[in-house]
């Protein structure tokens, strides 16, 4: 079946074992997780998660669904890489003899929009943001030119191109049900 | 300033406070001070002990599904936790409310793989509707009301609370709690009056509906929503397993069971109604065989409480998110008076042929050994469908359902999703003590009476007066139809060596008596009957017996095997 990377954002409470609950049911269908981010959200007690998952859209739809369904979960949504503005970023640590040796490390700053971290005698440390596809493209010409001795790629963070986060509009819908209630 | 009480305590005052008065369970090491502060509570607390964990489980979903109250299952760390699973993973497909409360080793020692500890989170995550481990003594009246408030709201489930022993011992005052919101916890979808709307036009212009009413309504308490729906459009009631009992059986509109051995009516007119309304059911794979050969020709409305049920496995034209109670009621109020007069008469024949080609001759058969329909039927009859029906798995329960009649809802008791065999005996216990007026009816095989036969000591310790009738073939007969249906007769590991059943129940000092001709049949149901207290009542039956019609697993719902022989 034809397969799409999607990325699943969660807006969860921060309780014990949330992420296993999440996980579980990736692992039920047989899912693969690619990436997975994990951080406090701009709302205070809530957690965001952004996982990256190749799947078609049925059953992206499906996970979501029973991820959304789970007691501490707020909300779940999924979007294709047209909705999102995205990263990931990564850190690569070369020898600095090599890096001074090769006489690139300035060209390979501004082409790949890179910057030095941390420079010691024996390593440096870059920092590069950006998609996968370019953080691959670092990582080859680097292991060609000056080898890499560690490197490290975190998960995708992702953010809509729609205007506020959604889950301010649903908690404030919410409590005003409750305090309809009241 | 207030009394301080232990933790144990404060369990026991939380759980009178949400209004239990039943406990099934099993004590251990890790749930001592639970047990030693349920010495004082006797009064309050009926603690009904098991003999294993999984049927403590069990039996509380049996008091459930009769009561429609949260049954409740007290049990220790470790192996007494993990025999709850298969019980509470049961509880989690059948959607029924229990609170399951485990001991835990302390809290220092979590995560050192002390004696009977293991991750009780982490283990039933997966198969529950929530499981949280108490940290502290301030939190544990807040945990139990949030625990029932779960349990027992939206689409009801399997909570699981993990307490540890440090927790029970500790002191702390107690604060009632009461939980009746959780920011992240939408129990019933809003309803959208858009759809509700739309379903009434589609509704209306239907010439072909047909109702599949799942087990949704009864947890829903929307039976009567339900009889004003179908009546005032005079639509047609099919229902799941779990539904039964949503609508009584003899009901002009109940035109019978789904599924891999429901009635012919339901399953061929599924494929040729032009509106199909499920109402609080989920489209399971033996209800719908084969999904691309499922009603291609009809329009199909789903009513549910659970947004994850809504095209899960069948595309649905309008979904109507909501408690049945109301959106039915919301839907009746609107859609026009109707007849149906000609569709309902076009299930009348194919209700002829399956009592021709199957039902007549298993539950009258003339001759030849006896028959489990006719037993169920002889049974039914007898208690004039007042009585709960409480089955375990296999031919027993497809018999059972088929032929078992009701005239009130919440009469069956069955595990429809997970198949658990075992099952039966625990949770007739549970219904009994549910439902102590109603006479409770277990029918069981030989196969699944012996995964729980430890059960007749809670009988025969707490007095349980349940009638049991096993069918006895001496074969775990539902596989043992399929080697001879699908795998040309090669009966591996099927048949079964089995006990002096009449023995067995006597050492419990419980009444027995074993049957293999229709002669004894009405005196053995009529003494079965008259006993006060338990009963088993064996019944030998053909040992090569089949239950028809049968849609094998894979085909179509309308790819019916019948026996025509």
């Amino acid at each position: 079946m034809e397969t799409t990377l999607y990325t699943i954002t969660i807006f969860s409470e921060n309780t014990v074992g949330l992420l296993n609950q999440v996980t579980i049911i990736f692992t039920r269908r047989g899912l693969n997780i690619e990436t997975l981010s994990v951080s406090p959200s701009a709302i205070e007690g809530i957690h965001k998660f952004t996982i990256t998952a190749f799947a078609d859209r049925e059953t992206v739809e499906k996970v979501v669904k029973q991820i959304d369904k789970r007691v501490d979960i707020l909300k779940t949504y999924y979007n294709t890489d047209e909705d999102l503005i995205f990263q990931e970023i990564a850190l690569y640590k070369v020898p600095t003899s090599k890096l001074l040796e090769s006489g690139s490390v300035e060209s390979i700053v501004r082409r790949y929009n890179a910057r030095i971290l941390d420079i010691t005698e024996t390593w440096t440390v870059l920092e590069k943001t950006g998609h996968y596809d370019e953080s691959q493209a670092l990582f080859r010409e680097l292991s060609h030119t000056t080898g890499v001795l560690q490197f490290i790629r975190s998960g995708r963070i992702a953010i809509t191109k729609s205007k506020v986060e959604r889950l301010s509009d649903m908690l404030a819908e919410m409590k005003e049900k409750v305090n309809r209630k009241k | 300033m207030k009394k301080e009480i232990t933790g144990s305590q404060i369990l026991l005052e939380s759980l009178i406070n949400e209004g239990v008065d039943t406990i099934f369970g099993y004590p251990g090491g890790q749930a001592v001070p639970i047990y030693d502060s349920l010495y004082d509570y006797k009064d309050k607390l009926n603690h009904i002990l098991v003999r294993h964990e999984q049927a403590a489980v069990h039996a509380a979903q049996g008091y459930a599904r009769v009561s429609g109250r949260v049954g409740v299952t007290l049990v220790t760390s470790g192996p007494g936790m993990s025999n709850t699973i298969t019980g509470i993973a049961d509880a989690m497909m059948d959607s029924t409310p229990v609170v399951v409360i485990a001991g835990q080793v302390p809290v220092s020692l979590l995560g050192s793989d002390a004696f009977q500890e293991i991750d009780v989170i982490g283990t039933t995550q997966a198969i529950s509707k929530w499981a949280y481990q108490i940290r502290s003594v301030e939190e544990i009246a807040w945990a139990v009301a949030r625990a029932f408030y779960i349990a027992s709201t939206g689409r009801p489930g399997p909570v699981v609370l993990d307490f540890p022993k440090d927790c029970q011992v500790g002191k702390g005052q107690y604060k009632p709690e009461k939980i009746d919101f959780i920011r992240s916890y939408i129990p019933v979808p809003e309803i959208k009056m858009k759809h509700i709307e739309a379903v009434v036009a589609l509704i209306d212009e239907a010439k072909k509906p047909l109702a599949l009413v799942g087990q949704g309504v009864i947890l829903g308490r929307a039976e009567k929503e339900l009889m004003n729906f179908v009546k005032k459009a005079d639509i047609p009631v099919a229902t799941t397993i779990l539904g039964l009992s949503a609508i009584p059986s003899d009901h002009e509109l109940n035109v019978g069971i789904l599924g891999m051995h429901g009635n012919i009516a339901p399953n061929i007119k599924t494929n040729e109604a032009d509106v199909l309304i499920a109402i609080g059911m989920r489209f399971d794979d033996r209800v719908t065989g084969d999904l691309n050969k499922y009603a291609k020709q009809a329009k199909i409305i789903h009513f549910d409480i659970d947004p994850s049920e809504v095209n899960k496995n069948v595309k649905v034209d309008i979904s109507v998110l909501g408690d049945a109670k109301e959106t039915l009621k919301e839907v009746t109020e609107r859609m026009k008076e109707n007849k149906h007069t000609e569709w309902r008469k076009e299930f009348i024949p194919l209700w002829e042929k399956e009592i021709d080609t199957v039902i007549r001759k298993e539950i009258h058969p003339e001759q030849g050994p006896l028959k489990m329909g006719e037993v169920v039927h002889k049974v039914s009859e007898a208690t004039g469908g007042n009585a709960i029906l409480v089955t375990d798995v296999g031919q027993n329960q497809m018999m059972g359902i088929r032929y078992f009649k009701y005239n009130q809802t919440r009469s069956l008791v069955t595990s429809g999703g997970l198949g658990t065999m075992g099952f039966g005996l625990p949770a007739a216990i549970g219904a009994k003590v549910g439902a102590p007026d109603k006479t409770v009816c277990l029918f069981v095989g030989d196969g699944g009476l012996q995964m729980s036969i430890q059960e007749l000591g809670t009988i025969m310790q707490s007095n349980i007066d349940i009638k049991i009738i096993l069918l006895n073939n001496d074969y775990l007969g539902m596989v043992r139809q399929w080697q001879e249906l699908f795998f040309n007769k090669r009966y591996s590991e099927t048949t079964m060596v089995n006990p002096d059943f009449i023995k067995l129940a006597d050492a419990y000092h419980i009444p027995a008596r074993s049957i293999e001709t229709r002669e004894e049949l009405d005196d053995a149901i009529r003494e079965m009957l008259e006993t006060q207290g338990a009963y088993l009542l064996e019944a030998k039956v053909i040992k090569k017996g089949l239950v028809y019609p049968m849609v094998p697993a894979g085909a179509g719902i309308t790819e019916i095997l019948l026996d025509d022989k």
